[in-house]
């Protein structure tokens, strides 16, 4: 006969475990990651393996030689940055070599250095992002434009987003944005929304990741709450500027469909480690990566903003984490 | 070139600075706090540990009530020992007073083999915890737990759980006896004893108040409280309480004879040359052979 | 359909021995009673070594003000009176008595028959719930004759029957409504006599058709009580959730149910209540289920069983050995029940099942780091932060946890149950409210 066991109540656990959201959120990001090899081929799978590979190889040096803990490299976090950050890089061939830097920076620097999962107040995908894109400039800026279906090889043409497009187009004397949508032959919002835009490999079709945040959100992994309102701020703000000056700002719908808007709504502000917990204060952050958002996108120096918005407000959320208390059941 | 735009930053940085200056002059005036240069004296006297083991929330409030008693009288700092109590006097300008030193005890000798586990814990790794939930793997509701809260609470690393035993040991060239684990344990198994000549202790290795039948089904080595020990003691150093032995260290001469009387082995003699070390450590064997 | 306000978890609800009527348990050879089966100080024995007892004798008497009359729940020679080791190890002051046959005391009526007039005033009714040893049968065993003398300036406005049985696995209190539907109502009736409300309200959880019928049949028949089907959610039967769900009030931070106006009483209680002033039977015995998903169906039981046999002795005679791959025997539901580590230990008054938990499912998962997922805050029904309390009591922080309202924890378990890195979140709450308590305690010195 084996000992009884004893322990505190429960005596029963839901089965939830950290392995199984990590793996939830990588099933979701494999709509993204055929996208992106539909339209970027071989560069496109071989830029997110890289950046898993380094990801899952630095999180298991560090663990066995620097922390000396058991390896968790199975729980899929390390799996989940790695393509988060495969996401956030245009499919140039040269970024094969470049996203692997920006790995060994995500998780060594963003991740494993405050102790592995949990304990890092930044996104690691966004800060090996923000890396490679103060590091290597021109070339995170440098987009393939997307042609036919499951191209071998990208070397052909390249060029800016459309919303780097649009944004160096305003610098032109009298230039409107219609003007320099109509002068460049930017594809229209529904073509955006499928997926037909030059942009980093997660960015390229909207419908893509609406499908990975819908099963997301069924499987109770994200609430609604972040994405609804970085994506319904930003809307309402870029709106507001377009009503008051439609030849100098985008129109709101474009804005949301163009640049890492979605993916970072859906993938990146939502990230469980770096985002608070309480409903409001998911709202206020979220509004926050929103305003942000569109702040650097027509005041900053650069055409897209996300990354920078969201990183900024993972720094508050330790904050908003002691503000917003949730609501007590007795006062 | 002109050189105004570098005039009017150096003007604005170098008013703001003489401006903040000033008031800062100001404020460090209006708050200064007088205090006795002695307590910053003492203060670096001392270990600077901050382990509470003199009672007070840290070593300079330690520091502030030798310099408000301006004695040492009730007053020792368990974590420096004498020659911290030395240089203290020296600077108060009084005796130093001669405290016995101490070392912490764990009276538990109920080892995995002695006390075997009847059921296994899976919860907290917390004393306090378990112990608010039941006896514990062995079923000794007075024994040590072996979950390390005095472990936690030592600031020295003069205390470990013996993997082996599951019994807290504790490194008597570490401990300062500043008493931390004794508060950590939730059933009051550590005790500061006399440290003793050479590190010669003998002490009761067991805290067990039930009566010995039902102890002894939880433990091999439990005390009985059969009172053996009380009657062979020639200096009545030994009483018996709640079916427990326990050995006035003041009073103790350490003869060992109530080791060697003792039928459940539960009487530790510690440090003391070979052959009786041996039968103390491996009680279960008979003693007089 | 009504539930309450935040939080809760829906954990498989595991109702595998509804089927099985209630039986009686037979008498063992000797029996342990316990003196402090309830909240409050130990009974102080009043029979010594040698005395003949008879069921339903006194034998333990109630002399602090928190505190229950115990009496034998058999007849029989009083063997030793000496400390006995509860199923947790743990010394309690008890009374052996060795059985002989089962002479019940005179004025205990055993007929079959039901009573339905009760013609007590308020005070004789709780005076005697205080002499028959009535406590709370839903887990706390809370004396009964102090809940129901309502203090001086308050006022009841609700009595709620506590039928919520949000537990998984237990069904004594879904079989007690399938067969004493008619005790309960009339013991319910007795209680609303007792506090002069109005209404009394009978929540049940929406798991349990059958009883929600069968009580709704028998409600027609008395006055002012009605039947409240509620949404299933754990912890539905605590009872400021149950309060909340019922009534919409919320009991406030460090108070009591009274000072919202409600009175809640378990549903097992009312049948206790019954016997005792209508039949004159003191509390000697309780519904006991044994189950477990391990066990067949012929191996589920629904025990009626005297307080003091060995929970070692129900598990033999219920289902021979426990089977080899068992992990935790549990006295009461999944999520707040206390796992048994000495199952030589008696039974008593609050017991409410015998819950047998596979290896595998018993076994906390490996805790690994917080990943702040916000799940546990989600689930508290209290409005809570538990990862935060976890920091806080790991770090020492007892007063700051408190400053968090760590004491308004229920410790109902959703939060361990639901964290996805298997942190021990409800055993360090237990621990930081306990340490918490006594710097209090410390500081009022």
């Amino acid at each position: 006969m084996k000992l009884l066991k004893v322990s505190g109540s429960p005596h029963v656990h839901s089965d939830e475990s950290t392995k199984k959201i990590m793996w939830r959120v990588n099933m979701a990001l494999v709509p993204m990651l055929l996208v992106a090899i539909a339209f970027y081929g071989l560069n496109a799978l071989l830029i997110s393996a890289v950046s898993v590979g380094v990801c899952l190889l630095v999180q298991w040096l560090i663990e066995k030689f620097m922390l000396k803990t058991p390896t968790t490299i199975c729980d899929g976090s390390a799996v989940v940055t790695g393509l988060l950050l495969a996401f956030n890089v245009p499919a140039t061939a040269e970024m094969i070599w470049i996203v692997a830097i920006g790995a060994l920076v995500a998780m060594g620097i963003g991740k494993m250095a405050f102790g592995g999962l949990g304990k890092n107040p930044f996104n690691p995908a966004l800060v090996g992002r923000v890396f490679m894109l103060i590091s290597f400039p021109v070339q995170m800026t440098t987009w393939p434009t997307v042609g036919k279906w499951f191209p071998m090889s990208l070397d052909t043409v390249s060029g800016a987003t459309p919303l780097g497009i649009i944004k160096e187009g305003l610098t032109h004397e009298g230039a409107t944005v219609q003007s320099v949508i109509a002068e460049n032959g930017l594809p229209s919002l529904w073509e955006i929304f499928l997926g037909h835009m030059g942009g980093s490999l997660g960015e390229i079709s909207a419908l893509a990741i609406l499908i990975g945040a819908i099963y997301l959100l069924c499987t109770k992994v994200i609430s609604w709450h972040i994405p609804v309102s970085f994506i319904g701020s930003a809307f309402v703000f870029a709106g507001i500027l377009w009503l008051v000056n439609p030849d100098q700002y985008i129109d709101p719908l474009t804005t949301i469909l163009t640049g890492g808007i979605m993916l970072g709504a859906c993938f990146m502000a939502t990230d469980m480690v770096t985002s608070p917990m309480s409903k409001s204060a998911q709202l206020i952050f979220g509004c926050g990566c929103g305003l942000l958002t569109i702040i650097i996108r027509n005041w900053g120096s650069y055409p897209e903003g996300v990354s920078f918005a969201i990183l900024l407000m993972n720094s508050v959320t330790p904050l908003l984490n002691r503000w917003c208390k949730p609501a007590r059941f007795a006062k | 070139m002109s050189f105004s735009p570098i005039l009017i930053a150096v003007l604005v940085l170098g008013v703001t600075g003489a401006v903040f200056a000033v008031v800062l002059y100001f404020v460090a005036q209006k708050f200064k706090v007088i205090e006795d240069p002695l307590i910053d004296e003492i203060a670096e006297v001392l270990p600077g540990a901050n382990c509470g083991g003199c009672g007070k929330a840290g070593c300079r409030a330690m520091a502030e009530a030798f310099v408000k008693q301006g004695n040492m009288d009730g007053l020792s700092c368990p974590a420096g020992g004498p020659a911290v109590a030395q240089k203290v006097a020296a600077l108060l300008g009084c005796a130093a007073e001669a405290a016995e030193p101490k070392v912490a005890v764990v009276r538990c000798g109920g080892s995995c083999d002695k006390a075997t586990s009847k059921n296994s814990y899976d919860g907290l790794q917390d004393c306090a915890f378990a112990n608010s939930l039941y006896a514990g793997e062995s079923g000794c509701a007075f024994g040590c737990l072996g979950l390390g809260s005095c472990v936690k609470a030592c600031q020295f690393d003069a205390i470990k759980v013996n993997p082996e035993t599951g019994i807290a040991e504790v490194d008597e060239d570490k401990c300062v006896a500043c008493g931390a684990c004794v508060k950590a344990c939730p059933r009051g198994v550590i005790e500061l004893r006399n440290k003793g000549k050479q590190n010669r202790r003998v002490y009761v290795a067991c805290n067990n108040k039930e009566k010995g039948s039902i102890a002894k089904k939880s433990c091999s080595v439990a005390c009985i409280g059969c009172g053996k020990c009380m009657k062979t003691c020639p200096f009545g150093a030994i009483k018996v309480e709640n079916n427990l032995a326990y050995i006035d260290y003041n009073v103790c001469k350490m003869c060992r004879k109530c080791v060697a009387e003792c039928p459940s082995g539960s009487i530790h003699a510690v440090n003391f040359p070979q052959p009786v070390k041996k039968e103390a450590s491996e009680p279960a064997a008979p003693v007089n052979q | 359909m009504k539930t309450f306000a935040m939080g809760g978890v829906h954990p498989n609800d595991n109702k595998i021995s509804t089927h099985a009527a209630i039986e009686q348990f037979p008498l063992p050879k000797q029996v342990v009673v316990l003196m402090n089966q309830h909240l409050g100080a130990p009974a102080t024995p009043i029979v010594n070594k040698g005395d003949k007892v008879k069921t339903g004798q006194l034998i333990g008497e109630a002399q602090a003000f928190m505190c229950a009359n115990v009496h034998s729940p058999v007849s029989g020679t009083v063997a030793k009176i000496e400390p006995c080791k509860d199923p947790f190890g743990l010394a309690k002051p008890a009374i052996y008595i060795d059985v002989e046959g089962d002479e019940w005391m005179d004025d205990i009526d055993r007929t079959p028959d039901i009573k339905k007039e009760c013609d007590l005033t308020p005070a004789e009714i709780v005076a005697k719930l205080k002499e028959k040893g009535i406590v709370g049968l839903g887990g706390a065993t809370f004396p009964a004759h102090i809940k129901y003398s309502i203090p001086e300036g308050k006022k009841a406005e609700y009595l709620i029957i506590n039928a919520v049985e949000c537990e998984p696995y237990l069904t004594s209190d879904h079989r007690v409504m399938m067969e004493h539907a008619e005790e309960i109502c009339i013991g319910i009736s007795i209680l609303r006599k007792a506090l002069g409300v109005p209404n009394a309200y009978i929540g049940i959880e929406n798991n349990k058709p059958e009883p929600i019928r069968v009580m709704q049949e028998m409600a027609k028949n008395f006055e002012g009580i009605i039947v409240e089907p509620l949404k299933m959610k754990y912890p539905q039967g605590a009872e400021k959730q149950l309060i909340n769900a019922i009534t919409g009030r919320r009991v406030p931070s460090g108070k009591l149910p009274i000072d919202v106006g409600c009175v809640v009483s378990n549903v097992g209680t009312t049948f206790a209540v019954y016997e005792a002033i209508q039949k004159n039977k003191p509390l000697i015995e309780n519904i006991l289920t044994v189950t477990g998903k391990m066990l067949t169906k012929e191996q589920q039981h629904n025990y009626q069983v005297r307080i003091g046999i060995s929970y070692g002795e129900i598990v033999r005679h219920a289902i021979g050995e426990l089977p080899p791959t068992t992990g935790k025997v549990i006295s009461g539901g999944p999520m707040m029940g206390k796992a048994m580590s000495n199952l030589d230990g008696p039974t008593v008054k609050g017991a409410s099942s015998v819950l047998i938990i596979d290896e595998s499912e018993a076994t906390r998962g490996e805790e690994s780091n917080c990943i702040r997922c916000g799940k546990c805050m989600n689930a508290c029904p209290m409005g809570l932060e538990p990862y935060l309390f976890s920091s806080l009591v790991n770090n020492g922080k007892y007063e700051e946890a408190g400053a968090n309202n760590i004491l308004d924890c229920i410790e109902c378990g959703c939060c361990l149950y639901s964290c996805p890195a298997n942190k021990p979140l409800t055993d360090e709450i237990r621990l930081g409210k306990n340490k918490l308590r006594m710097i209090m305690a410390a500081k009022k010195k």
